[in-house]
């Protein structure tokens, strides 16, 4: 008769958290984590013991107390009359505004320097050499600094351009003027304004202004003319893979579509130009570029522009030698392959890294303090943390926006990558 | 159980750490040095001169500060700092003491829990403007680009004048005097606006000040003095009656020639006592009983500190004004020494 054994029961011992694998690493991380709470625990307890004996509080109120201070930049209303939490919002949107400029413009220098440094032609491969070298190895804010100190000590003042014999004169037709305190362009103004128009007490003419719905009705109309020009492309696409004809005057109908809605629309607003005009001290109407903006921009695009052109060309340099041979052989241009063959597949390796370089350009766009633009690090971050005393609070508020925004941008660049990496079957 | 014991070492740790910021006359007497926040560099108040050696009006405010607690006026580390770090520097105790053309103002008495003791300088806000902008008044100033110092309450000031008179203005924001000295020279803005006494200390520095005016509108009350944590009543004690020490000594008659015979040899009870040659003063305060005789000798009385600075013979030229002792027609008044 056969008796069957059951497999012996192992008591559980203590000493088996140690010395047993299948525990051991278990009790390592469970004993971490405690230790890693008991840090965090500690560190709060020393925040509020801290706070307390500086006779502080932590509390978040400030924010909606009268600022006091005026910011020269605004996208959106503000007065010294407006709150702290006001104040924080114009700063992000100065951020963003020299985020997204930056971004764009380092995304096409990027692109144009890292393809032009494999150029054939010494020239111009060594120029893009010495632009990327110089700018990657030579730290952001001299960058700012340097453009800075150009557009302050190099340019007019405002001054200089009053009386009959200046010694500046304005530019493109007088349209531009060139100052120590920034460029002043035309504005576009309606007088047929969304926000509703004034009138000239005195003469009885129609004051040009412009209102918020303005510019969201172009903007909206233009992205509609893009998308219709895309989907008539599509379809001349699609017409040309069936018959093998393309359909005729497709390229103007695109064009047509981006450009006789927009025009309508501006006629239909009377769009006319307004000019920047010397009145008083400084030049009044048309658009203000700040040096701060330009400096900031400029600097945060050839810096990170140069880090672009070196993922570019690791891009590039990655797509197999033979794809560019094979192409030759159909008889492509050098400047097809490069766009239909070349850099489509480079893109794969290129945009994981552009990822990085957009979120360091954002981050980076809060050396702002060294010029005085009024990012959201100068508001929130500095001077209502200065005014009122709350730099816990601040700094907090701070971090949170900036890692919220990092999020946002790598999530989207994200899902762009998904789009156009290597699809495996 | 043992969490909670680990916890409330922790919290007792913590707490022994915060009560030791009300222990900062100890800390400066073992470190043998005090820290002395000032400005980053403004002629007169506080700068460093050619051979590198920090000197000014706000300057002597932290060697008589010294003098008195270590009997040494050279034994202090001068932490440069700007209108954003300032406050910062000091409630994190990275600085005993601010000596720094800080404006004494309710919330930062109150609200950011510190504690002015005293006024060493009256000033008030004024504008400066190149001479040949043909401005010569304040309010005549609407649309101008003005340099600003961030933080600063001349920030606020300026914001309150330009909105009162119905004015508007560019504001270019800085972070330094060197730097909106720069900018202003530059002619990136019109108007440089701070302190009246800032605005002469930079001008003096100029390559021609007579090119430059300063308008005659005073928008503001601007009290400059030293300020110190809150919580630590000992050593607010200590900066305050140095303080006063330097200003009774003018009013007395005490100098830093004198100071070292005067006090054995005057009939004057308060002179002695100031002096430490009689009563216990200085051991209230938990000092040497010479205390105040110390910080004299080392920087002279107020008026010596003032005119060797920015007074009337200096580049800077200003006139005592306001800041005469009371019995001149001057704001200046020390409270008794008794």
């Amino acid at each position: 008769m056969a008796t069957m054994t059951d497999p012996p029961v192992e008591g559980f011992r203590l000493s088996q958290l140690i010395y047993d694998t299948r525990y051991r690493s278990m009790t390592i991380q469970v004993v971490a984590f405690i230790l890693i709470m008991l840090g965090l625990v500690w560190l709060a307890n020393n925040v509020v013991t801290n706070l307390q004996a500086l006779g502080k509080d932590f509390d978040f109120g400030f924010l909606g107390n009268r600022a006091g201070y005026d910011i020269n930049q605004r996208l959106v209303e503000y007065s010294n009359d407006s709150t702290h939490g006001r104040a924080a919002i114009v700063g992000i949107l100065n951020t963003l505004l020299v985020a997204v400029l930056g971004c764009i413009t380092a995304t096409i220098l990027g692109v144009f320097a890292g393809v032009l440094r494999l150029s054939k032609n010494w020239i111009v491969s060594r120029l893009m050499g010495v632009y990327v070298e110089g700018f990657r190895n030579i730290p952001l804010l001299l960058w700012i600094l340097v453009i800075f100190a150009v557009m302050t000590e190099g340019t007019p003042q405002p001054r200089d351009f009053r009386g009959e014999d200046a010694e500046a004169s304005m530019i493109l037709g007088d349209s531009v003027a060139i100052t120590n305190r920034g460029i002043y362009i035309p504005n576009l103004v309606f007088n047929r304004s969304l926000g509703g128009n004034e009138v000239d007490a005195e003469t009885g003419a129609v004051v040009a202004s412009q209102s918020a719905g303005d510019m969201i009705l172009l903007l909206v109309v233009i992205i509609a003319g893009f998308v219709a020009s895309g989907f008539i492309g599509r379809r001349a696409t699609a017409i040309q893979e069936k018959t093998g004809v393309r359909p005729p005057g497709t390229f103007w109908m695109r064009l047509g579509a981006v450009i006789v809605p927009a025009l309508i629309v501006l006629v239909a607003l009377g769009a006319t130009l307004e000019y920047p005009e010397l009145r008083g001290f400084n030049f009044a109407d048309g658009i203000h570029l700040r040096n701060s903006l330009i400096a900031l921009w400029f600097a945060l695009s050839l810096y990170t522009g140069a880090f672009i052109a070196e993922i570019v060309r690791a891009g590039i340099m990655a797509v197999s030698k033979g794809q560019t041979e094979a192409a030759f052989a159909l008889g492509m241009r050098p400047s097809w392959t490069m766009n239909l063959v070349i850099l489509p597949q480079a893109l794969r390796v290129i945009i994981p890294p552009l990822i990085s370089q957009f979120l360091n350009l954002t981050k980076n766009s809060s050396l702002a303090i060294a010029v005085g633009y009024m990012d959201v690090r100068s508001t929130l971050g500095g001077i209502t943390i200065n005014q009122t005393g709350r730099e816990l609070e601040g700094m907090l508020l701070l971090g949170l926006f900036y890692l919220i925004t990092s999020l946002i941008i790598s999530g989207a660049m994200n899902i762009y990558n998904n789009s156009v990496k290597l699809q495996e079957r | 159980m043992k969490k909670s014991v680990f916890l409330g070492t922790l919290a007792a740790s913590a707490l022994i750490a915060g009560a030791a910021s009300a222990q900062t006359l100890a800390e400066v007497q073992e470190r043998g040095s005090l820290n002395c926040g000032v400005t980053t560099g403004l002629t007169g108040f506080a700068a460093p001169n050619a051979e590198g050696e920090w000197e000014g009006f706000d300057v002597g405010v932290c060697r008589a500060v010294a003098a008195a607690v270590l009997g040494d006026a050279t034994a202090v580390e001068f932490v440069p700092t700007t209108g954003q770090t300032r406050f910062t520097a000091l409630a994190s105790g990275e600085v005993d003491m601010l000596a720094r053309n800080t404006t004494w103002t309710f919330s930062r008495d109150v609200d950011l829990a510190f504690e002015f003791t005293g006024v060493n300088y009256y000033d008030g806000q004024g504008f400066m403007v190149p001479r040949e902008l043909g401005v010569s008044s304040a309010l005549e100033l609407d649309g101008a680009t003005v340099c600003i110092q961030t933080g600063t309450t001349t920030e606020l000031n300026l914001a309150d004048f330009f909105a009162s008179n119905n004015m508007s203005y560019e504001p270019v924001p800085i972070e330094t005097n060197a730097e909106a000295q720069q900018q202003y020279l530059a002619g990136a803005c019109d108007v440089y606006t701070t302190d009246a006494s800032g605005l002469a200390a930079t001008r003096a520095t100029f390559e021609d000040p007579s090119a430059h005016v300063v308008l005659p509108e005073i928008v503001s009350k601007e009290p400059l003095g030293p300020l110190v944590r809150h919580g630590d009543h000992e050593w607010g004690d200590i900066v305050r009656w140095t303080l006063n020490a330097l200003i009774t000594a003018e009013e007395l008659g005490v100098t830093s020639a004198n100071v070292g015979e005067i006090g054995g040899t005057t009939e004057n009870p308060e002179i002695r006592r100031l002096l430490g040659t009689e009563g216990e003063l200085g051991a209230m305060l938990g000092l040497e009983a010479d205390w105040a005789a110390n910080a004299i000798a080392a920087v002279g009385n107020y008026g010596e500190l003032f005119e060797g600075n920015i007074g009337e013979s200096t580049p800077i030229g200003l006139a005592r004004g306001l800041n005469a002792q009371w019995t001149d027609g001057g704001l200046l008044y020390s409270p008794p020494f008794r």
